[in-house]
């Protein structure tokens, strides 16, 4: 580790461009950030204008406003765009901002590829997006492109494809630029063992991303030349196979879900401590949980498939490595409460999140357990009981945490206030009906609904009813958080804030020694003291 | 704080967002080719020479930087780094492949022809009884029809020689730069290189045969997916990792690199080193075994 002391090109300006110019041809991390966290909004939204559409048409039995077929491209497509578009780059744009101040360092470590990989996201997306318009409608065999279902889709089929491809060049782009950033800019002083927790949970899930997405890439140009070059990898005749399919898909699919989760475990780990005014409650155990269930999550991936006929063995295997992850997981739900267990707590809006994550992202967990029951899995599977589960992994966790970040950091980026009172309604408008929204999932899937269906039997009528209207309630509340990120801006409460924001935020972590707003380049200099906090 | 000890941190960068339209032009312009699409071609040239003018402006960019000392050791270190993982990536990608032949040759083949216990013996009975398994296999259906399968002698193994002998005259050009030899380091260069291309039109004439006398195409069922697929994103990362290589040696003519800063050496090497041990695997897992 060296001390990283900045030069620039040109000397004279150490401003950004003027302008529009200045976002395409930014390298600068708190740029680069701020496009990845601003385009990651516009994306929450396209997808939740697509849940929104679902809901609608799941409001009653019966068919009321779309075709099955567009339903279909709905379900597909709101969950690429929301795990492609709007939760991986969020953390990407949190890691941008938020690594180099964390450890110390001017900048990210490769510049114009942290540029290049979020433009490489925002072609993806449209390659993405462009299959909507398309003959034949845009994927709607469900996001994980299942063949020889996916390969029925029309012209949208190489687009998607594509799409993937681009998409994952931008995230081992953006893997990799964490990867060199946190192990070669790391200020004098700052050890692995000081680094925040959400400088850790982000190397590890660089690692998981450079392994995984070229696996996915690997497996749809599989289903590429099987359309279109007359190859059988997915098709029995030609002595190939359907289910190998699932097995690449999962081995990239379940270390993706914790790609979404682990940068979320980060971010609360940092949140809590500061309102609890107490150092986070087992740290070193925190960083082994986390490296532990990311080396399991790469072992368990057929749980996704344990109706597809696999041999008794398999099953047994996978269900027990499955449980397994329960336990670092636990480990950490323990050390997030053990760090709030007689703090000095004060409960402002990121604090609201942080918690509202712990409780609900348990429920989540316990609901995967449920499912890592292979027997009982049988039931479960393709219901609205796994639906329930990963949106409360999801939802109520990893959105609940970037909204909680967005809180958290917001005063610290502009210098300004937000509007406490609003944060607090958003919170609380959102963790109400975020609970009205899928708890009743929970019931329809046990009770047998089927996901991925526009229409349904009567008897699902009252709990669907309920689950849409909490949706709406959701959705509509989220326009708060929209409307206190551009107030905050622009000026918030007009209130200024100090360097450390949160009362002691400085003892926790680098970035709160910096003013607010932090200059353009974080630290020319290394800084002199590392907060130890957490010792 | 001298320039050169200091990380350089460039301030505005053009060629990234060049490459990327021109990669998204040019996949775009793939996939209207796929559906049949007549502007899908011109798309794709279009794109391609966007991403080459990319590829020409960025390097000489950075070419330009590294030799007028704006990189310092901590600089040298990110691109290593980023090059390591990179090929890690590299790795990944081929392992899908590597694991889908492992896959289908000892597991779903077996199960088509009716072994184990699983659901394999009621697919046989049901569907495909009859289908024996066993490996070069087109699957029960005989895909693609008759064929004959790739021989591991002959030229294959002949390719495995030049392959590896690329491999060694690389790391003597490597020694070469290190003791400032730069004739030793010029001569392995175009040794390598010219090792690389000739690898590559050896493959170009096994495949030549496949199609034409062998029967044996892409759509010769599993083994023909497998074959072509495993040796096709070789070859074709041979052919990039020999650019790469050519570019290097275009620039130690020129007089770049020393001992201490030649990271674009560093970085060709090692991918040309990943690229034999792909082979490697190749040679053993597909041609051989
Ligand atoms: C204790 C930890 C967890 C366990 C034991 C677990 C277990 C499972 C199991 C067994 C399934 C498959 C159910 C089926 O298809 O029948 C599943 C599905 C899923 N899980 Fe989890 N899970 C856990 C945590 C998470 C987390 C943290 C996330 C995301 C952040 C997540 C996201 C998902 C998703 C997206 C699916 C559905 C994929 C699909 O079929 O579309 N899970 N989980
Ligand atoms: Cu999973």
């Amino acid at each position: 580790m060296s001390a990283n002391v900045a030069a620039h090109d040109d000397h004279h300006d150490h401003g950004p461009e003027k302008g529009i110019v200045r976002w395409i041809v930014t390298t600068n991390h708190k740029d680069i950030g701020t496009l990845y966290l601003a385009f990651a909004l516009v994306m929450f939204f396209v997808g939740g204008t697509m849940a929104l559409i679902i809901r609608s048409e799941l409001f009653e039995p019966g068919m009321q406003f779309v075709d099955p077929q567009f339903f279909n491209s709905m379900t597909t497509m709101h969950a690429l765009v929301m795990v492609f578009g709007a939760v991986m780059p969020a953390f990407v744009g949190l890691a941008n901002w938020q690594i180099p101040m964390m450890i110390g360092a001017p900048d990210m470590a490769l510049p114009r590829m942290n540029n290049m990989s979020f433009w490489m996201l925002v072609a993806g997306v449209l390659l993405l997006a462009s299959t909507l318009f398309m003959e034949g409608g845009a994927p709607a065999g469900g996001w994980t492109l299942y063949p020889p279902l996916v390969l029925q889709t029309g012209d949208a089929l190489p687009f998607a494809i594509f799409s993937v491809h681009l998409l994952g060049i931008s995230s081992i782009m953006g893997a990799i630029n964490v990867i060199a950033t946190i192990f070669n800019m790391r200020a004098p002083g700052m050890t692995l063992m000081k680094m925040p927790l959400f400088v850790w949970t982000w190397l590890i899930t660089a690692f998981l991303l450079i392994a995984i997405m070229p696996v996915f890439a690997g497996a749809v140009t599989m289903l590429l030349t099987d359309r279109f070059f007359d190859t059988s990898f997915f098709d029995a005749a030609g002595g190939g196979d359907p289910v190998l399919y699932q097995h690449i898909f999962w081995f990239f699919g379940h270390p993706e879900v914790y790609v979404m989760i682990l940068p979320t475990f980060g971010v609360a780990s940092t949140i809590i401590p500061v309102f609890a005014r107490k150092p986070l409650f087992g740290y070193a155990s925190m960083v082994y949980a986390t490296a532990a269930i990311a080396f399991l999550s790469f072992i368990v991936w057929a749980h996704h498939m344990f109706t597809v006929g696999m041999p008794v063995a398999g099953e047994l295997y996978f269900m027990y490595a499955t449980m397994l992850i329960a336990v670092p997981t636990g480990v950490k739900i323990f050390n997030w409460t053990a760090t709030m267990w007689k703090g000095a707590m004060t409960f402002e809006t990121p604090m609201l999140f942080s918690i509202a994550f712990v409780v609900l992202f348990t429920m989540g967990g316990f609901t995967g357990l449920m499912m890592a029951v292979a027997p009982v899995d049988f039931q479960y599977h393709d219901t609205y009981f796994i639906v329930a589960h990963f949106h409360y992994t999801l939802v109520p966790a990893s959105i609940f945490i970037l909204m909680a970040a967005g809180y958290f950091w917001l005063p610290k980026w502009t210098g300004n206030m937000y509007n406490e009172r609003i944060g607090k309604l958003h919170f609380w408008l959102s963790a109400i009906s975020v609970n009205i929204l899928f708890f009743p999932q929970h019931f329809l899937g046990l009770a047998g609904m089927p996901r991925r269906i526009p229409d349904y039997a009567v008897q699902f009528a009252d709990w669907n009813m309920i689950s849409s209207i909490g949706a709406f309630i959701y959705g509509f509340s989220q326009l708060l958080f929209v409307y206190i990120v551009i107030d905050t801006i622009r000026g918030g409460t007009g209130e200024k804030v100090t360097d450390e924001v949160w009362e002691d935020a400085k003892k926790h972590s680098l970035e709160w020694t910096l003013p607010s707003p932090p200059p353009y380049h974080s630290f020319t200099t290394p800084p002199e003291k590392i907060p130890t906090e957490h010792f | 704080m001298s320039t050169s000890d200091a990380y350089y941190i460039p301030h505005k960068a053009v060629w990234p967002v060049i490459g990327t339209l021109g990669l998204m032009v040019t996949l775009a312009g793939f996939a209207n080719y796929l559906n049949g699409s007549s502007i899908g071609p011109a798309m794709m040239i279009a794109g391609l020479t966007l991403f080459i003018v990319m590829l020409a402006g960025w390097f000489t960019l950075q070419a330009g930087e590294s030799e007028s000392g704006m990189y310092n050791h901590g600089v040298g270190i990110s691109y290593r780094m980023g090059m390591m993982w990179f090929i890690f990536s590299e790795i990944m990608f081929f392992a899908v492949f590597f694991g889908t032949l492992w896959y289908t040759r000892n597991l779903s083949v077996e199960w088509l022809a009716g072994f184990g216990d699983g659901p394999g013996r009621a697919t046989n009975d049901l569907l495909w009884s009859g289908f024996e398994g066993g490996w070069p296999t087109n699957g029960p259906g005989e895909v693609g029809g008759e064929y004959e399968p790739m021989g591991a002698f002959g030229l294959p193994l002949l390719n495995t020689i030049i392959l590896l002998s690329s491999g060694v005259t690389c790391e003597w050009a490597h020694h070469g730069l290190l003791k400032k030899n730069r004739q030793q380091l010029i001569k392995g260069l175009i040794a390598t290189v010219s090792l690389g291309f000739l690898f590559v039109l050896c493959q170009a004439y096994e495949y030549h045969e496949a199609y034409t006398e062998m029967g044996l195409t892409l759509g010769s069922g599993i083994y023909g997916s497998t074959f072509f697929m495993l040796t096709g994103f070789h070859g074709f990362h041979v052919c990039v990792g020999a650019i790469i290589l050519s570019v290097v040696l275009f620039r130690s003519w020129k007089g770049h690199f020393t001992p201490e800063n030649h990271f674009a050496f560093e970085g060709a090497a090692w991918y040309w080193h990943f690229v034999d041990v792909v082979w490697l695997g190749l040679f053993i897992f597909v041609y051989l075994m």
